[in-house]
């Protein structure tokens, strides 16, 4: 199954063998006709309408303006409409360094997007601390903080790298299957279980009613 | 120069004296608050540039750099203790408000506690931070300090440090908001605060009362990255503190490490340096004006103004290969050469800025709305730009002739016309529109020049290990956003042991709480956006 977006030649894909194999996962126990076809129909729609948060730290947050103005311009691809809260957006780009004093907050914005998710590490810095990974108040990329979708290397990347970026997410979207996989609703103890902000508010609770 | 330090050596018999490139009082502490006073009110230093800490592994200490506003020379204080358990030197808070946030900034590194100072707190650090970071027997490794996803713990206390009656320190808590305050929390996640700053706002009804700048969530550390990075090795830094300023920064850090190894830089690469510089504001200032805007409301704005950004860019890009970290001004001058189509490129990019200037203005300037929110909000008055230190357009929209082009004239400046724009009325408007008229005078600097780049070399030979004599340096540099200092402690070796970067924007974020509150919350965003921080600048 070839999969594309934005009508970008198969072949020009970089990492189309992940993308495979991803597919041959998800399609390993086959697919039901009604369902994958539904599937299909949301995803093309999802993947077409990615939601970026408004979330940047330092350097790569100004190429990612440069990414929303008129030059390079993602409204082209539909991701335009950028959210200032984290309930309204599909995905958020980490632009910029994350330090230890940002590492909560960073988690607790990713706790509050809706499901499904999404996280593009973007830059140096937010892959592997990049030039200040030696420092003592970095944290040594966001992989450790949440999970990542997407690396975009670069410091910062360019637009045209950003946008590369962002469609592979959305090739990424695209073959997900909707019902039964990212949409489940998660159990509520297994989403305590990995939030510890969520964790402390429900403790809070719990002391105050008892 | 003679004169002051004949006086001030009558006047305190235990002070030394030390001839650098600052002539430099060494002097205990008991006397050092009396010294700084009658500096500032006898021989007019009254403009504090900045508190270097420093650790000399035998003693710790601090040094004051001042300026005089009116002759602009600058001297310096040092003061050191060689008490590693408490350290403690006398604060100078009273005298600078500044000296408040810059007293808490070498708490945070060096564990120094400023007896007197009203908020004795950390700056960049969390609260339960073990060690002084900068200190050079802080220990980092991967477990002191761990990252953690736990909350921050917080407290609504800070701490004063005064000395008993029987000489003993005493520390008393503090509130910092008083008891029945109601406190708003801005950000770190929030679209106007320019990055990721924290305004803790204390609110009556709609009125600002207090507010509490919480800062750090950006703080990486580049000031110990330095000291273990050989002098090319921390150039790069300057890219990613002000990232519009990228030029300007390293322009300030190459001057001082040339100067002090005595390298004579070609004038081809001088040239070339001032032409980058200037480009730079430009793109600086034409940023600022979008995302001001568009923080008011005014999307379009961001639109027509990156326009111009993206051509800037793009000059850029051919010659040093970046759109943004350029890296592109090296020891001895810059990193390549022209490239051929510069002049051309640039030519055109003149040709374009009047028009786009008028245009902002009709679109933005002009505009009834623009005029009702801006004008005659967030009033700045002279005394308070100097007093918190407040540099760039927005100390000199206050009144301040503060830019250092003028003041320290550099590389070929002197050589230049140009005007500094300076305006009285030290409002939001007035800072909104000293930018537009700068815009102006870069553009006014680039056509002298882009006619006479002179041919030559635009890189000296210089050694690829690099080795400073022993000594200290201070450089001054204009950036986008004001005085951007460097200093630089060698002990001989390839490697600083002290490299402290002075920037705009901390002071510029320092100064909102002085100069919003008694305003609505609203106008909040109006003012501090008006200063124009970039928060990465300012936590470095």
């Amino acid at each position: 199954m070839e999969v594309t977006t934005k009508s970008m030649p198969y072949e020009a894909w970089k990492d189309n063998e992940y993308i495979e194999g991803l597919v041959e996962e998800l399609r390993a126990n086959g697919t039901n006709v009604l369902v994958g076809t539904l599937d299909k129909l949301i995803n093309w729609g999802r993947s077409n309408s990615l939601w970026p948060l408004t979330f940047a730290t330092s350097c790569c947050g100004i190429e990612f303006v440069s990414l929303g103005a008129a030059r390079f311009d993602m409204a082209r691809f539909g991701w335009e409409v950028a959210r200032s809260s984290p309930r309204q957006a599909d995905f958020m780009m980490v632009a910029g360094t994350i330090v230890n004093r940002m590492a909560p907050v960073f988690r607790r914005l990713y706790d509050q997007l809706a499901e499904p998710k999404y996280v593009i590490a973007c830059g140096g810095c937010a892959i592997s601390g990049g030039p200040f990974r030696k420092s003592y108040h970095v944290a040594k990329g966001i992989e450790d903080i949440v999970p990542v979708d997407v690396f975009v290397p670069g410091c910062p990347p360019c637009p045209e790298a950003m946008i590369y970026g962002i469609m592979q997410l959305s090739r990424k979207v695209k073959v997900e299957r909707f019902f039964g996989g990212v949409n489940r609703q998660e159990k509520q103890k297994e989403f305590l279980a990995d939030s510890p902000v969520a964790q402390k508010a429900e403790e809070i609770i719990n002391g105050e009613q008892a | 120069m003679a004169t002051i330090q004949e006086n001030i050596a009558a006047k305190f018999p235990q002070a030394t004296f030390e001839e650098a490139d600052v002539l430099q009082i060494n002097i205990p502490d008991a006397q050092l608050h009396d010294l700084a006073k009658t500096l500032r009110d006898e021989y007019g230093y009254d403009y504090l540039i900045t508190i270097v800490g420093i650790d000399r592994v035998e003693c710790l200490g601090a040094i004051y750099f001042l300026s005089n506003t009116k002759t602009n020379q600058e001297i310096s204080i040092q003061v050191t203790t060689t008490d590693r358990q408490n350290p403690v030197i006398t604060s100078i808070a009273d005298l600078w408000s500044i000296a408040t946030i810059y007293e808490r900034e070498v708490y945070d590194f060096y564990g120094i506690i400023f007896l007197n100072n009203p908020d004795m707190r950390r700056l960049f650090l969390s609260i339960d931070w073990v060690g002084y970071p900068l200190r050079k027997d802080y220990d980092n490794g991967p477990d002191s300090n761990p990252v953690t996803l736990e909350a921050e713990p917080q407290s609504d206390d800070t701490h004063v440090y005064t000395r008993g009656e029987d000489g003993k320190i005493v520390c008393t808590e503090k509130p910092i908001f008083a008891k029945n305050d109601f406190v708003v929390n801005i950000g770190p996640q929030h679209p106007a605060t320019h990055g990721v700053l924290r305004f803790r706002t204390a609110v009556d009804g709609e009125t600002i009362k207090k507010i509490d700048v919480y800062m750090g969530y950006i703080h990486r550390g580049v000031e110990k990255l330095c000291e273990n990075l050989q002098y090319m090795q921390t150039l790069h830094f300057m890219d990613r503190l002000d990232y519009f300023s990228a030029h300007n920064y390293h322009h300030g850090l190459c001057m001082c490490i040339e100067r002090a190894a005595g390298i004579e830089v070609p004038r081809r690469a001088q040239v070339i340096r001032v032409l980058m510089d200037e480009l730079s504001r430009i793109a600086s200032h034409c940023l600022f004006f979008g995302t001001y805007c568009m923080d008011l409301g005014a999307t379009t704005m961001l639109f027509y103004t990156l326009r111009v950004r993206e051509q800037i860019l793009d000059i850029m890009k051919k010659t040093c290969g970046a759109r943004m970290t350029f890296n592109y001004d090296c020891i001895g001058g810059v990193m390549a050469d022209l490239d051929p189509d510069f002049v051309k490129d640039v030519k055109a990019l003149l040709a374009t800025i009047p028009a786009n200037i008028k245009e902002y203005n009709k679109i933005f300037t002009g505009n009834v709305i623009a005029e009702g929110r801006l004008e005659k909000m967030g009033i700045m008055t002279r005394q308070q730009a100097i007093d918190w230190s407040v540099t760039g357009p927005s100390g000199r929209a206050s009144g301040w002739a503060c830019d250092v082009r003028k003041t320290h004239p550099y590389s070929i400046y002197p050589e230049i016309q140009f005007d500094e724009i300076v305006m009285t009325e030290g409002d939001s408007m007035a800072r909104f529109k000293a930018r537009l008229l700068e815009m102006e005078q870069s553009a006014h600097i680039i056509e002298q020049l882009i006619d006479n780049i002179p041919e030559g070399d635009y890189l000296a030979k210089v050694p690829k290990v690099l080795k400073l004599p022993q000594g200290h340096w201070f450089q001054l540099v204009e950036g986008c956003r004001g005085v951007f200092g460097v200093y630089i402690e060698s002990d001989g070796g390839t490697q600083p042991v002290r490299m402290k970067f002075v920037t705009p924007s901390l002071n510029l974020a320092a100064v909102v709480d002085e100069i919003t509150s008694g305003n609505k919350i609203a106008d909040l965003i109006t003012i501090a956006g008006s200063l124009d921080y970039i928060v990465p600048d300012m936590d470095r």
